[in-house]
C-alpha cells in the first residue's frame, strides 16, 4: 500500500465539497473531523428550524444543523443516504447535514473567483468565494461566517 | 527535572502555605491562641521565605524575613496577637501572596503598601503598640462562640484558660494524660455484659455503646475470653463483656438511662472513680480493641488501623464487629494474641491521633482525573446498554448473567461515588479568598467588617468550586459596599458599628446550599421599584410583592448604587452573578428584611458529572426529570382536575389545588394540551417555593445518568438544563425543572441568540 503525499505549496488549499440538492459547496479541509451517516436525533425544544436535533458523538453532544436550511433553502428530510459533516467551528464542534459530499479538491487562491453580487443577504454572508472546476460551479462557504461567535457576551 | 518544574512546584507548595497561614491567623483572630496554631503560622511564613531564597526571589525574601520577625515576637509570648496586631499581620499575608504571584506570574506589588506594612510589622516587633487611634477603639480580643475546632484536649484547656487572661504555655504530648486528668469531669468505670436475651429481644450492644460514647469521651475495652472456640459456639449466645471508662458531667443517672430498656438482660456495673485515677492509671483501659482482621489468623503482628479513630468510635466497631457471628472464629483465634495486639492496636491508634486529621494525600494533575471521571461515564453509559440488551433478549433461565449483571452494576456505581469522591474538595479555599476581599473592601470604605464562615468543610465537586469563586467575590462585594452601611449610620440605628457578613456552606437533599447574609440596611424596595421602571425593566404601575422587587436586581442592567464606586460598578451587574450560578445549574434568591440585611441563597449541585433521574416519555420524546425536585408521581383522575380560567387547569391533591403544568406544551412539543388523565403527574417542588404538577405522557424508570453539556457544542436552552446519553447510545435531554416551573408561571422560556439560532 502507498501513500500519496501532496506537497501543498504556498497558497494551496485543501477543499471538500459536498452536495445539497442541485448545488455544490465546500468548506476548508481544516475544519473537518469526520464524515458519518445520519443518525436519528434528538429533537431540541425551542430551537429555529435548521436546527436539527442532538447525536451522541462518542460520549459528547454534537448539535446537527440541516445546512440546507441554514443556507436559506428547502429544510431536508433526513434518510440514511444523508451524510453529516463533524466539523470544528472555533471551538465548538457541530455536525452539518448535506446530502452527499462529492469531492476532495485542492486548489490555489488564483482559482477562487470573488462572490458574485447578488441580492440576498444570506449568501454574501457565508459565500467566500466561488470556485469553477470542470464546469462545475462549487461555492466556498465559511463556517465561521455562519454561525456567529455568541461567547463574547462573558463579562 | 528542570528548574521550572522545580519552581513550579514550589510556587504550588506557596499556595498551600499561604493557605495555612491565613487561616491559622483567622483562628488567631477568634481567639484561638495554642501555640501549635502560632507555630503552624511561623512555619508557613518560614517555609516560603525559605523556598524563595533558594530561588532568589529577593522581595519575596525580605517581606517575608520582616514578617517572620515580628510573629516570633507572638511566638516567643514577647508580643500580645491582639486584634490590631493580627490586623497587620492579615495584611502582611495579603501582601506576602501578592509577591508570590507577582514572583510567579511577573507583574508587581504595590510597592507602598508592602513598605507601609514592613513599618509596621518592625513597629511591632520592636515592642511599639500599633497607633494609639486604633488601638482605642479596638475591642479587645474576645473568644467567639464559632471558634475553630480545637485538635485535642489540651487546646481546649488553654483556650478555657484564656477566658481569664490566661497566657499560652508551650505543651507537650508527654503531658497528655495529666492535663485530662486534671480537667475535672467525673469519670466512670462500666462493666457490660450483656446476656443472650438482651440480643434475643431486639437490642444491640453497638447501638448502647453508641449511646453511652454521646455521653462524654469514652474509651472501652472488650473481653472476649469467655468465647468458646468454634465448636462449640452458640451463635444466639452472649460471649463479649466490655470495660468501659466514660468522663461526662451527665451524671450516673444519664448513663443508667443509656441501658434503661436492656439493664434487666445485662449485667451491668457504674462506678465513679476518682478522676486522678483515670486512664494512664490503668493499664488495660487506652487498649483499643481494631476491627476483627483475618490476616491476624497467619501473623502474628496485627495491622495498625487503616484511618484514626476515636477511642469511642473504635470501640463502637469493635462492637459492630463482635456482633457479627461470622467474624467470631477470627475472634477466636485471636484470644491467645489478645494482649500484644491490643497494646500495638493502642499505640497505632495514638500515634494516628498525634497525626490530628490531617490524611495522606497526592498531588494528582486534574486532567488526569477528569480523564478517569470521562472514562467512568462511558462505563456507566455502557454497562446501562448492556443491562437493555439482556433486557431485551430476555435470558430467563441464565441467572448467572443477571447476577453477574448486578453486581457489575453495583460495582460501576461505587466506582463512580469513588472517582466523584476524588474531585469533592472542601469550599475552604473559596471562603477563605472571601476574607481577604472582605478586608480590602472593607479598608477602602473605612467600615469595620466581620466576615463569619460557616461549614468551610462542606465539600463540593471542584469545578463547582473553581466557578463559584466569582460570582461569590461579586456578590462579597455588594453585600459590604451596599449592604453595609457606614459605622455612623449603624450607630444613628441603633446597631453594632462593626458590620457581619456570614458566609455558609451546607448539603440539603444532595445539593449544596451557600448562604451569605449581611446585617446591613436591607434592600431599598422603593428606590430598586424606580430604577427598575425609570430603566424601562418594568411597567410604571406594575404590582409587584416584595419578593418580586427584591429580585429585581438580578435584572440586565441594573445597579443600585447612585454612583459607581472604584469597588463596584465595573460593569457587572447581579445579573451576571444569576447567570454563572445558572450556568453551575443552580439557582440563586434574595430575601431582604428592611433595616437588617439580607440574605442570598444559591442551591448548587454538588457535582457537574451525574444525576439520579426519572426518564420519562413527553410526545415521543425521551427526557429526564432530576429526582431530587420530584416530590412525588400520581395518576391523576379525572374528577380531580379542574379548569382555572381559559387556559389553566389545576390538580386537587389532598385538598389543596396545584397548577398543572404540560411538559410537552412548555417545551413546544406539541401544539395542544395533553388530556391529563392519560398521562402521569410528576409533583415537583421548585427552588423559589411553590409545587407544580408536570404532566409527562409515562414514566420510563429511574435511572443514575451521566451529565454532558449542551454548551459545550451548542449552547444554553430554555428549559433544558443538560442532556444525557442512554443505554441505546441516544441522547435525552435533562429537564430544567425550575425554569420550566417558571416559565409556567408567565416568564416565557425565550430563545436565547445562539451558535444555531444566529444569523
Amino acid at each position: 500500500m502507498s501513500y500519496t503525499v501532496k506537497n501543498l505549496s504556498q497558497g494551496d488549499r485543501e477543499l471538500i465539497a459536498f452536495r445539497i440538492g442541485d448545488q455544490e459547496f465546500c468548506v476548508n479541509i481544516m475544519s473537518v473531523r469526520e464524515i458519518r451517516g445520519w443518525t436519528p436525533a434528538t429533537a431540541m425544544p425551542h430551537s429555529p428550524a435548521h436546527m436539527k436535533g442532538v447525536i451522541n458523538l462518542r460520549g459528547a453532544i454534537l448539535p446537527i444543523i440541516d445546512l440546507s436550511a441554514r443556507l436559506g433553502m428547502k429544510p431536508a428530510e433526513p434518510s440514511v443516504r444523508h451524510v453529516i459533516i463533524v466539523a470544528q467551528v472555533r471551538r465548538k464542534v457541530v455536525g452539518l447535514l448535506v446530502d452527499a459530499v462529492s469531492d476532495i479538491l485542492t486548489v490555489t487562491d488564483d482559482n477562487i473567483q470573488p462572490t458574485p453580487e447578488v441580492s440576498s443577504d444570506i449568501e454574501r454572508q457565508f459565500a467566500r468565494g466561488i470556485l469553477a472546476i470542470e464546469k462545475r460551479m462549487i461555492c466556498l462557504v465559511e463556517l465561521e461566517a455562519l454561525f456567529p461567535d455568541t461567547e463574547s457576551e462573558a463579562a | 527535572m528542570d528548574m521550572n518544574e522545580i519552581k513550579e512546584i514550589f510556587f504550588q507548595e506557596c499556595e498551600e502555605q499561604l493557605a495555612e497561614l491565613e487561616s491559622g491567623l483567622m483562628k488567631m483572630n477568634d481567639g484561638d491562641r495554642d501555640p501549635e496554631t502560632v507555630n503552624a503560622v511561623f512555619r508557613a511564613v518560614h517555609s516560603i521565605k525559605g523556598g524563595a531564597g533558594a530561588f532568589g526571589l529577593d522581595d519575596l525574601v525580605a517581606f517575608a524575613h520582616v514578617f517572620e520577625t515580628t510573629l516570633d515576637c507572638v511566638r516567643s509570648n514577647r508580643l500580645e496577637p491582639t486584634q490590631d496586631v493580627l490586623k497587620v499581620m492579615l495584611k502582611s499575608a495579603d501582601v506576602l501572596a501578592d509577591l508570590t504571584n507577582a514572583a510567579r506570574d511577573g507583574g508587581s506589588v504595590d510597592e507602598s503598601r508592602s513598605r507601609g506594612l514592613v513599618k509596621e510589622l518592625e513597629a511591632l516587633a520592636n515592642g511599639e503598640l500599633p497607633s494609639p487611634s486604633t488601638a482605642a477603639e479596638a475591642p479587645t480580643p474576645k473568644p467567639v462562640a464559632k471558634a475553630a475546632l480545637a485538635p485535642t484536649p489540651v487546646a481546649e484547656a488553654t483556650k478555657a484558660a484564656d477566658d481569664s487572661g490566661f497566657q499560652p504555655i508551650p505543651f507537650s504530648f508527654d503531658d497528655f494524660g495529666e492535663e485530662e486528668a486534671g480537667s475535672g469531669l467525673p469519670v466512670y468505670e462500666i462493666t457490660f455484659k450483656p446476656r443472650s436475651d438482651l440480643y434475643s429481644k431486639g437490642n444491640d450492644a453497638t447501638l448502647l455503646l453508641r449511646d453511652l460514647s454521646r455521653l462524654g469521651e469514652m474509651s472501652s475495652y472488650c473481653n472476649i475470653e469467655d468465647l468458646p472456640g468454634l465448636d462449640d459456639l452458640d451463635a444466639e449466645a452472649a460471649y463479649f463483656s466490655w470495660n468501659i471508662t466514660l468522663k461526662t458531667d451527665k451524671g450516673e443517672d444519664a448513663i443508667h438511662a443509656v441501658f434503661e430498656f436492656a439493664e434487666w438482660d445485662c449485667d451491668l456495673a457504674v462506678k465513679a472513680v476518682e478522676a486522678a485515677t483515670s486512664i494512664s492509671s490503668n493499664d488495660e483501659l487506652p487498649m483499643i480493641p481494631v476491627p476483627f482482621d483475618l490476616s491476624i489468623l497467619d501473623e502474628g503482628a496485627v495491622e495498625a488501623p487503616a484511618e484514626p479513630k476515636s477511642d469511642a468510635a473504635a470501640a463502637v466497631a469493635a462492637a459492630e464487629a463482635a456482633s457479627n457471628v461470622t467474624q467470631m472464629a477470627a475472634a477466636a483465634a485471636r484470644v491467645e494474641k489478645k494482649e500484644s495486639a491490643a497494646s500495638a492496636a493502642a499505640s497505632a491508634a495514638a500515634a494516628a491521633q498525634n497525626n490530628a486529621a490531617a490524611g495522606q494525600t497526592i498531588r494528582v494533575d486534574l486532567d488526569r482525573v477528569d480523564r478517569l471521571i470521562n472514562l467512568v461515564g462511558e462505563l456507566v453509559i455502557n454497562q446501562a446498554m448492556l443491562s437493555q440488551s439482556v433486557i431485551e433478549n430476555d435470558t430467563t433461565g441464565t441467572s448467572s448473567i443477571n447476577m453477574g449483571l448486578e453486581e457489575l452494576q453495583q460495582l460501576t456505581r461505587e466506582i463512580q461515588d469513588s472517582v466523584m469522591a476524588i474531585r469533592a474538595q472542601p469550599v475552604k479555599p473559596v471562603f477563605q479568598r472571601m476574607s481577604r476581599i472582605v478586608r480590602e473592601i472593607a479598608d477602602m470604605t473605612g467600615k469595620t467588617i466581620r466576615l463569619i464562615t460557616e461549614g468551610e468543610n462542606t465539600e463540593v465537586d471542584k469545578t463547582v468550586i473553581d466557578k463559584l469563586a466569582e460570582p461569590l467575590t461579586h456578590m462579597i462585594r455588594n453585600a459590604v459596599d451596599h449592604g453595609i452601611e457606614t459605622p455612623e449610620k449603624r450607630a444613628a440605628a441603633g446597631k453594632n458599628t462593626e458590620g457581619t457578613v456570614r458566609l455558609t456552606a451546607k448539603h440539603r437533599s444532595g445539593r449544596i446550599l451557600i448562604e451569605l447574609a449581611d446585617d446591613g440596611a436591607g434592600i431599598n424596595r422603593e428606590k430598586v421599584r424606580q430604577k427598575a421602571i425609570d430603566n424601562d425593566l418594568i411597567p410604571a404601575d406594575a404590582n409587584l410583592s416584595d419578593e418580586e422587587i427584591d429580585n429585581l436586581i438580578f435584572l440586565p442592567g441594573f445597579s443600585t448604587a447612585d454612583k459607581i464606586s472604584d469597588i463596584s460598578g465595573r460593569g457587572v451587574g447581579m445579573d451576571v452573578v444569576k447567570r454563572s450560578i445558572q450556568a453551575l445549574g443552580g439557582r440563586i434568591n434574595i430575601t431582604s428584611r428592611p433595616g437588617h440585611g439580607s440574605v442570598f441563597t444559591m442551591s448548587l449541585p454538588l457535582t457537574l458529572a451525574v444525576l439520579d433521574g426519572m426518564v420519562v416519555t413527553v410526545a415521543g420524546q425521551t427526557l429526564v426529570v432530576p429526582l431530587t425536585a420530584i416530590v412525588e408521581t400520581l395518576q391523576p383522575e379525572a374528577a380531580a382536575i379542574h379548569s382555572f380560567g381559559a387556559n389553566h387547569r389545576l390538580i386537587s391533591i389532598r385538598n389543596s389545588f396545584c397548577p398543572l403544568v404540560d411538559v410537552g406544551r412548555i417545551l413546544n412539543f406539541r401544539a395542544t394540551q395533553a388530556n391529563p388523565v392519560e398521562g402521569v403527574a410528576l409533583l415537583v417542588e421548585s427552588e423559589g417555593g411553590g409545587q407544580r404538577a408536570l404532566m409527562v405522557d409515562a414514566i420510563q424508570g429511574q435511572r443514575q445518568v451521566v451529565i454532558k453539556s449542551l454548551e459545550a457544542n451548542y449552547t444554553h436552552v430554555p428549559g433544558i438544563a443538560a442532556a444525557t446519553i442512554l443505554g441505546d447510545g441516544r441522547v435525552a435531554l435533562i429537564l430544567d425543572v425550575d425554569a420550566v416551573v417558571g416559565a409556567s408561571r408567565g416568564q416565557a422560556l425565550k430563545p436565547e441568540m445562539s451558535l444555531a439560532a444566529a444569523g
